[in-house]
């Protein structure tokens, strides 16, 4: 497939936007951050929300398990766990740049795979269960890990982990987290975008179109159900150990688990940008970001009811999203696939 | 962890007072329940919203208490109020999500329940709130355990409220009409049954419902404006336990997480009580799915 000049533009401008970003806008850095957090956390959810869907309540989990992962992986290096929790931040870490990088990097791989093992685990649980009845279930057990991880002392109950302070200079550390959070949001919609392509991505939205069909067809749904969350797990859990020393402290119900707000937040901008499509999980949480951003900033004390105002509107009479909508009125731009398609399927007939 | 497991074997009279605790309490979940189920059944909405609905039961009472109003009086005052606002809800948005797909009601009513929570917030602030009734706590097998003569009644009205919504769905018009609209929307439509109104009336009479049990709550216990989650997961459970349509099984399933709740936070410790419901919650839903794949076997 050979790319248009156009779209081989629009991608060289996101990437040259999203590496000057922090050097223009040196203040917004975190921001910045959290923006590319925003886009993975919509891309992720599209996974099974939207080409699945599998409207999973629950993604945060995997959220809040890598950040554990990494956290304890990091400290569990040179430390004894239960004796630096138990202290509350009396110990002081103390690492060099060799040793707080080999923690951030084996922690954040053992988060990866940690999330990605919690899938499969949870996979067996949750896929049995249907449309509001799995929403439901995967909310219970996002709940489910707030609570019990702040009941366990052994990782700091309530009151949370402290993570390594980073040894070098504070601008350098936002930077390097703004990248980190950059090309973790990059590689998602990369390996997304190469997903959907393959046979898997046809597999999985033949699920979403009719589940018992496509098990009578020979996929073995069980199966794509459980790697397509596995897959989400994955990057969820990267960005989890990358927010989390980010943040540079863990608390179960409020920074690992926010279940009503992160964990709502990824739903909203896939349906505001348009579930079901690559670019529809970008665009929502871009636009999503900015407006929490203004009403956090102009409405403060207003901006939680104008946020669940936009999701009873958006869920009403929008749910389409943005990229719905444009296909609805340009469908010409999106049309060419959908032409063939229906000449291919008229020609299957004739036969 | 567990030392208090023997201590329930040990003193059995501190069951006595778990159970007890466990029923009263249960009492007020099965009427949330009851009008989850209700709505599930009738129209298909599955309102997470239920427990913010509770909560402003709870607040209209402690707001008529601090104006000098005894809070059992409160309870028509709350009924009313929770109707219309109810009715208002259905105007504005259930009106919209009733025939879309299973997910747009839960994200609906999960922004409504985002709204309901941050108001009270914004009015009446974030710190825990009680309605004191004013009425003695009796103690018997002296003085181990301890009832609240306020629980009793709550005990008491909650049963007479069950009784008065289960006459009123089985003997008067509009109760007939809704349960017919339950069977078949559109046959009901066909003999002459406004179902819109139904449904508009449907939702009204579950948010006073839950109005109720949030009076009740207030008495018995404490709110605040964002424990309305944990009362909307509690409703799920137990309508996802003893499923819709069952009246005498939501009643079962209200008193049984009155008391798993109760009982969970005495061995386990205060701190797992929310743990406890989340964690049942998804027993039930694994216990279900179970039951579902032993159904789907045949077609395997």
């Amino acid at each position: 497939m050979k790319a248009k000049p156009a779209t081989v533009g629009l991608y060289a401008a996101i990437l040259v936007a999203g590496v000057a970003a922090p050097l223009v806008f040196p203040h917004y850095t975190l921001q910045l951050a959290v923006l590319w957090i925003m886009i993975l956390f919509a891309l992720t959810w599209d996974i099974l929300g939207g080409q699945m869907g599998y409207n999973s309540l629950g993604n945060i989990l995997f959220f809040g398990a890598g950040m554990y992962i990494c956290a304890l992986t990091q400290i569990g290096l040179y430390y004894d766990i239960a004796e630096y929790t138990a202290s509350s931040g009396e110990i002081k870490v103390d690492f060099t740049m060799g040793q707080y990088m080999l923690g951030l990097g084996l922690g954040t791989v053992a988060a990866g795979i940690g999330s990605v093992l919690l899938a499969l685990f949870f996979g067996r649980i949750v896929f049995g269960l249907r449309g509001p009845y799995f929403a439901i279930g995967t909310l219970g057990v996002a709940l489910a890990a707030g609570e019990l991880m702040g009941t366990w002392d052994y990782v700091g109950g309530g009151g949370g982990i402290s993570l390594p302070v980073y040894p070098g200079d504070p601008n350098d550390r936002s930077l390097l987290y703004y990248f980190l959070c950059f090309v973790a949001a990059i590689a998602t919609f990369a390996f997304l975008k190469w997903l959907y392509s393959t046979r898997f991505g046809l597999a999985v939205n033949a699920i979403r179109d009719d589940e018992e069909k496509a098990e009578a067809m020979g996929i073995h749904t069980e199966r794509y159900k459980t790697v397509a969350w596995g897959i989400s797990a994955f990057f969820l859990g990267i960005v989890g150990a990358v927010f989390g020393n980010m943040v540079g402290f863990i608390e179960p119900l409020e920074v690992a688990f926010p279940t009503v707000t992160f964990g709502i937040f990824m739903v909203l901008m896939v349906l505001l940008g348009g579930k079901g499509t690559l670019w529809g999980p970008v665009i929502g949480a871009t636009l999503f970001h900015v407006i929490k951003e203004v009403t956090w900033t102009y409405l403060l004390g207003w901006q939680w009811i104008t946020l669940g105002a936009l999701i009873i509107i958006n869920v009403i009479f929008f749910q389409q999203g943005i990229m719905g909508w444009m296909r609805e009125k340009w469908p010409e731009r999106f049309g060419i696939v959908v032409d063939r398609r229906a000449t291919i399927s008229a020609s299957e007939e004739a036969q | 962890m567990f030392q208090n497991l023997s201590l329930l074997v040990q003193a059995p009279v501190l069951n006595v007072q778990l159970l007890l605790d466990g029923l009263f309490i249960g009492a007020t979940f099965a009427l949330a329940a009851y009008g989850l189920a209700l709505v599930w059944g009738v129209m298909n909405v599955k309102n997470l919203a239920q427990g913010d609905f509770v909560m402003m039961g709870g607040y209209i009472t402690v707001a008529l208490a601090q104006a000098g109003i005894h809070p059992i009086l409160a309870l028509p005052v709350a009924i009313v109020v929770m109707f219309i606002f109810g009715w208002v809800v259905y105007k504005l948005v259930i009106r919209y999500v009733i025939d879309r797909d299973l997910f747009t009601s839960l994200l609906a009513t999960f922004g409504l329940a985002i709204v309901i929570a941050q108001g009270l917030n914004l009015i009446f602030g974030p710190e825990v709130r009680t309605a004191d009734s004013g009425l003695a706590i009796r103690s018997i097998f002296g003085g181990l355990v301890t009832i609240a003569e306020i629980k009793l009644a709550s005990f008491g009205l909650a049963a007479a409220l069950a009784v008065i919504v289960i006459l009123f769905m089985k003997r008067s018009r509009m109760g007939q009409a809704i349960r017919a609209t339950a069977q078949d929307a559109r046959a009901a439509r066909v003999m002459g049954i406004d179902t819109d109104r139904v449904y508009a009336f449907t939702f009204a009479l579950n948010a006073a419902i839950c109005g109720a049990s949030g009076v009740l709550i207030s008495m018995i216990w404490v709110i605040q404006p964002f424990f309305g989650i944990t009362y909307s997961i509690r409703s799920f459970v137990i309508v996802t336990a003893a499923g819709f349509g069952n009246l005498p099984g939501v009643i079962a399933a209200g008193f049984g997480l009155g008391l798993a709740e109760q009982y969970g936070g005495f061995v386990l410790g205060a701190q797992f009580q929310q743990a406890t419901v989340v964690g049942l919650l998804v027993l039930v839903l694994i216990w279900r799915q179970i039951q579902q794949a032993r159904h789907r076997q045949a077609v395997r």
